[in-house]
């Protein structure tokens, strides 16, 4: 096999490109992307915080590819020969829900903001008010349920209802999740997790969880 | 001490894995070329059989030669670069190097998709011809059951709940159609030869697989759903009919025969069953 | 290097307490490397039970008449062959080939390589590996529930699998556990591999750009993106089989389905629908469960052949290629189950197209060894071996990928020879080649250097002796997954060389002792092993054998250089370590 860069081993040796520097020389041996790792290695903490909000973007992707199982199931489904479908007249209340959970973003950015401007007075009341939010949705997407169950509509009566519940289900258990961490940003001092990280980690995952839901509400609605 | 130095020193470990490597490309060769009666297919008895023969011989040319140039390549270089002292030739790659062989593999590669696409397209993209003989073919748990349309060129409808092994009915022939009365319904499959047969493949229960290796073809039989699958057989002869794919414990005992007769034979076959519905 | 901040390589951090006690210690431990550890044992019990039930699976296909001892009647029945197919499917795939190379040598490793103290999130690492441990449970418990394990193969194809038990024996609660077990064993695995891209992508040591990392860490890397995209399809496609099983639905099954004469309840159902779900899954399950080899056969040729490893871009890059492209293929499982053929060809296309990087790190392996200077050590020549595997079994998946010539080989043992080959053995000599060459590093003594020979000659040999005419009997029509040949009549003259497999088989499974002899042995009187006994160059050979608790003991190292600078011209010694600051290299004068 023919060598490419021998000669400049010698200098690449000598002029010794330090930690994070990046030189284009060789074919990878040597490259750097300019991505230079950790940069800050304070030595006192030992996970840097954008960690815990990378970890939350890759949970999320994770996540998505779920329900997006799911989706795909739901639409191939639907549309097969013989499917027998019945479309499913959703409960009136789930509009209300809806309402109520894209309300509870608005007032968990109020809530992010309040913190930024260090108003800890005004960031848990708008903390507060989200969480009391997240759980009148549960009881919400809970009566719907009841409703369902009334009208004699249950997991196995037809395709269209099987999905209804198993979309209100798994979305409605991962935001029983985000009421948690509600809770726990509220109640308890965080401590290896530093409070703003985890405000914007648990920020991040009840915006997406209520963008989800809203995907999922069209979804039943414009495509049953 | 004494036996590590002379297993990592010597000769003796790269000439022996060296020599594995060549005898095992010399045993694939020689198996492959000298067609031993556990390694080769029977002959076809389509055109479009013969077909994915001439395709799986081309790729066999394709990747036999790639098998035997990267493992000899792998025991030369063994080998010749096995630590004698000598100090390690540097080299990080080379741009041009990879640009060939990555362009290479890829007109190869594709080239020979590309190519095995013709037969596919025969099988699987083409209708059958308006006047090929309909044959349905269904599979239990762990049965295949063929069912012809009798004379009057139509299949009864089916009605799952009348589906009863033990009273003669195993598909379920719906008793109040009349198209269904004479149905034919056998264990075996019996086509002419040179004639086009359409199969409607279909289950009952779970997945099964109708596979007969002289036409090369495996089709699964979906419940639910009805897969068309035509062929036209040149051989007279008795082949046979197995499942491929796995439906229970059964599985290793559902099989069956394809009999390929002649004209006179076919409608002798189809009289006699007539006779006996 | 006098404008950075950094004083000697390194930076200081306060010494991190080792935990007391048993318990916090070793079994609930946050410790990467006793995870690491947690799961390659727990993948060592998972393959001696999988190679066990497959020497029983060998063992029936020859003398099936034959009475065993431990076996209820005597002799193997057709559904016991099948509930042994399903569990050695099910074992080998999931608790060994995805756990061994990631969980175990990916979660000790990868911190240390990338010059981080643990994990990014150490106790949901803890939770991950005891959560896959629960899974394990679930999958052993459906040997003993009532009806056995289940015999629908680790692909789990309904209606054979939703139906309940009326489909077969073990398809009631030997079924349900399986489920289960896959479902728990997502959901671990979604935590895992957040961890893993997290840490990669966060606690690089100062220094280590992408284009630095260890082609080991670009292959549990790209591993990882795999497993959070797949394993979370599978997890739905698992949570509806279940349903449909147990609260009556219908996702995945038709109406007017007969079993046993009985009519079942279900309606509308699509059978196909499991297939593109359990396959989305599937197909990246395969190159989970190879990319790490891929890493580790890299790493190891490079240190071994004192070369740099050819061409480094061009396998970072062929890593994410195939991980891209792992998610476009699934559907060639699928060629004759009655998807479109239409979307049989396209699948065909982009799986005639993976074999394009494969083919490419193929050339660079051949490259790396090229000019070197190779010292055929234990963990050498099972990289070497995995080379030669990942050939043979590769290029039989150009036959494969072509929906024609699949419509003959389609279910035979051709397919059984292809994936054990590549993803089986090939993916086994990855762990193999790790275990040998990590060994040293895990538990600070080295492994007997003879017997690991021998077991590789046997390993080598043997695996070859078992797969290679298992393709010539595919391409006769010997039929997969058939308890017994003696209903078809083409089947009976293959019964010799099923002979020559089986006991090709039990002399391979047989050879593995010296495996284990020697990993036991070597762990209590094996010689203490130097920190870097190989002369190799990346951090985990920065560190104390076993490294401490952080790693690298009170400090992070920093990182001046390339993985792989092994015989440059001009430096005396003919490796450069990562970590090694250009100033102290000695030149030749």
């Amino acid at each position: 096999m023919p060598s490419t860069i021998v000669t400049e081993e010698i200098e690449l040796i000598h002029s010794g490109k330090g930690p994070g520097g990046g030189d284009s020389s060789g074919d990878g041996g040597n490259g750097g992307d300019g991505d230079g790792g950790r940069g800050d290695s304070s030595g006192a903490t030992r996970v840097p915080q954008r960690a815990y909000v990378t970890g939350m973007f890759i949970a999320l992707a994770g996540i998505l590819m779920f329900f997006m199982a799911f989706v795909s199931a739901y639409i191939v489904r639907k549309d097969m020969p013989n499917s027998a479908w019945i479309p499913l007249q959703g409960p009136r209340i789930l509009w209300l829900n809806t309402l109520v959970l894209i309300a509870s973003s608005l007032t968990l950015g109020r809530a992010h903001n309040r913190f930024k401007a260090q108003d800890e007075e005004g960031f848990r009341h708008w903390w507060a008010t989200t969480t009391f939010l997240g759980i009148l949705f549960v009881a919400g997407q809970i009566i719907a349920w009841r409703q369902l169950a009334a009208q004699g509509i249950f997991l196995a009566s037809n395709p269209s209802s099987s999905f209804f519940y198993v979309f209100t289900g798994a979305h409605g258990l991962h935001l029983l999740g985000g009421i948690l961490a509600l809770l726990y940003v509220q109640f308890r001092a965080t401590r290896k997790v530093a409070r703003g990280t985890a405000i914007e980690v648990v920020s991040m995952y009840w915006h997406f969880m209520d963008g989800l839901w809203v995907f999922l509400f069209l979804l039943l609605y414009l495509g049953r | 001490m004494r036996i590590r130095k002379r297993n990592s020193g010597s000769v003796a470990t790269p000439a022996l894995l060296s020599l594995i490597l060549v005898v095992l490309v010399a045993i694939t060769v020689y198996v492959f070329a000298s067609n031993l009666p556990w390694a080769v297919r029977p002959a076809p008895i389509t055109s479009v059989g013969a077909e994915i023969d001439h395709q799986y011989d081309l790729t066999l040319a394709v990747t036999g030669t790639v098998f035997i140039l990267s493992q000899l390549g792998l025991a030369f270089a063994v080998f010749k670069f096995r630590d004698h002292g000598q100090r390690a030739h540097f080299t990080r790659g080379s741009n041009t190097l990879e640009a060939i062989w990555t362009t290479a593999t890829i007109v190869l590669f594709l080239g020979l998709g590309l190519m095995g696409h013709k037969a596919w397209a025969e099988v699987r993209f083409t209708a059958p011809a308006p006047d090929a003989i309909q044959v349905e073919v269904t599979g239990n748990q762990f049965v295949f059951n063929f069912r012809y349309p009798g004379p009057d060129g139509k299949f009864g409808r089916l009605d799952p709940k009348q589906i009863s092994a033990s009273t003669g009915n195993p598909l379920g022939i719906d008793a109040n159609d009349p198209a269904g009365k004479d149905d034919i319904v056998v264990p075996t499959l019996t086509v002419p030869v040179n004639h086009e047969v359409n199969l409607l493949i279909r289950s009952q229960d779970v997945i099964h697989n109708f596979y007969v290796r002289e036409l090369r073809i495996q089709q699964d039989a979906m419940p639910g759903m009805v897969i068309p699958l035509h062929f036209t057989a040149n051989t007279i002869g008795q082949y046979e009919v197995v499942c491929t794919q796995l439906c229970g414990l059964g599985h290793s005992r559902m099989h069956s025969y394809l009999n390929v007769v002649s004209d006179a034979d076919y409608d002798a076959f189809l009289k006699q069953q007539a006779a006996g519905q | 290097m006098s404008s950075h901040a950094h004083t000697g390589g390194s930076t200081v951090h306060a010494p991190i307490a080792e935990p007391s006690g048993f318990i916090r210690k070793y079994i609930f431990s946050v410790d990467h490397k006793v995870i690491g550890i947690q799961y390659f044992l727990l993948a060592l019990t998972a393959v001696v039970i999988g190679i066990v039930l497959s020497l029983l699976m060998r063992f029936h296909l020859v003398w099936p008449n034959a009475t065993l001892p431990f076996v209820s009647g005597g002799q193997m029945s057709q559904e016991q062959y099948l509930a042994l197919v399903t569990m050695h499917g099910t074992i080998m795939v999931f608790f060994v080939l995805t756990t061994a190379p990631q969980g175990g040598f990916g979660n000790y490793f990868l911190p240390i390589q990338i010059g981080a103290p643990d994990m990014a999130f150490p106790r949901l690492n803890m939770l991950s590996f005891w959560v896959t441990f629960l899974a394990f449970v679930c999958i052993i418990a459906a040997f003993v529930v009532p009806g056995g394990a289940p015999i629908s193969g680790w692909t789990g194809y309904t209606p054979l699998s939703g139906l309940g038990e009326i489909t077969g024996p073990g398809e009631g609660w030997g079924q349900t556990l399986w489920i289960l077990s896959i479902s728990l064993f997502c959901l671990a695995s979604l935590l895992g591999a957040l961890n893993f891209i997290a840490t990669t992508i966060d606690l690089r040591a100062p220094g280590m750009s992408l284009m630095r990392l260890p082609l080991t860490v670009w292959g549990w890397f790209v591993t990882a993106i795999l497993g959070l995209l797949a394993f979370g399809v599978l997890l739905a496609g698992g949570i509806l089989l279940l349903l449909d099983r147990s609260a009556g639905t219908s996702f995945f099954i038709p109406a007017g389905l007969v079993v046993n004469d009985q009519l079942q309840a279900h309606s509308g159902g699509s059978p196909l629908l499991w297939q593109h779900l359990f396959w989305f899954f599937g197909h990246p399950e395969v190159y989970i469960a190879i990319l790490p080899g891929m890493g580790v056969a890299s790493h190891v040729l490079s240190t071994f052949a004192r070369k740099p490893v050819y061409g480094y871009r061009a396998m970072a890059y062929a890593i994410c290629a195939i991980g891209f492209l792992g998610f476009m293929v699934w559907g060639h499982h699928m060629f004759v189950s009655g998807m479109s053929p239409y979307s049989g060809f396209a699948f065909s296309v982009l799986t005639m197209s993976i074999g394009v990087p494969s083919a490419i790190k193929t050339f660079n392996w051949l490259g790396t060894l090229w000019g070197g200077k190779i010292q055929f050590k234990t963990p050498m020549l099972f990289a070497l071996g995995f080379v030669s595997l990942f050939v043979s079994g590769g290029l039989s998946g150009l036959f494969l990928a072509q929906p024609a010539v699949d419509n003959m080989l389609h279910a035979t043992y051709y397919v059984v020879a292809h994936f054990h080959l590549v993803m089986g053995v090939a993916a086994i000599f990855g762990i193999f080649a790790a275990t040998y060459f990590w060994f040293p590093k895990m538990f600070g003594r080295m492994m007997n250097e003879p017997l690991g020979k021998i077991h590789f000659w046997f390993t080598f040999v043997g695996a070859y002796c078992i797969f290679m005419p298992m393709h010539f009997i595919g391409i006769a029509g010997g039929i997969r997954r058939y308890a017994d040949a003696s209903a078809v009549g083409f089947l009976a003259h293959l019964q010799p060389v099923h002979e020559f497999m089986t006991i090709a088989a039990f002399i391979t499974g047989a050879a593995q002792l010296f495996f284990l002899c020697n990993f036991f042995y070597s762990l209590k009187f094996g010689p203490k092993a130097s920190k870097n006994p190989w002369n190799a160059t990346t951090l985990e050979w920065d560190t104390d054998s076993p490294p401490p608790i952080d790693n690298f003991g009170g400090h992070y190292p920093s990182v001046y250089r390339g993985p792989y600078e092994f015989s440059v011209p001009g430096a005396v010694d003919d490796f450069i370590p990562q970590w090694q600051e250009p100033a102290q290299v000695a030149r030749v004068k």
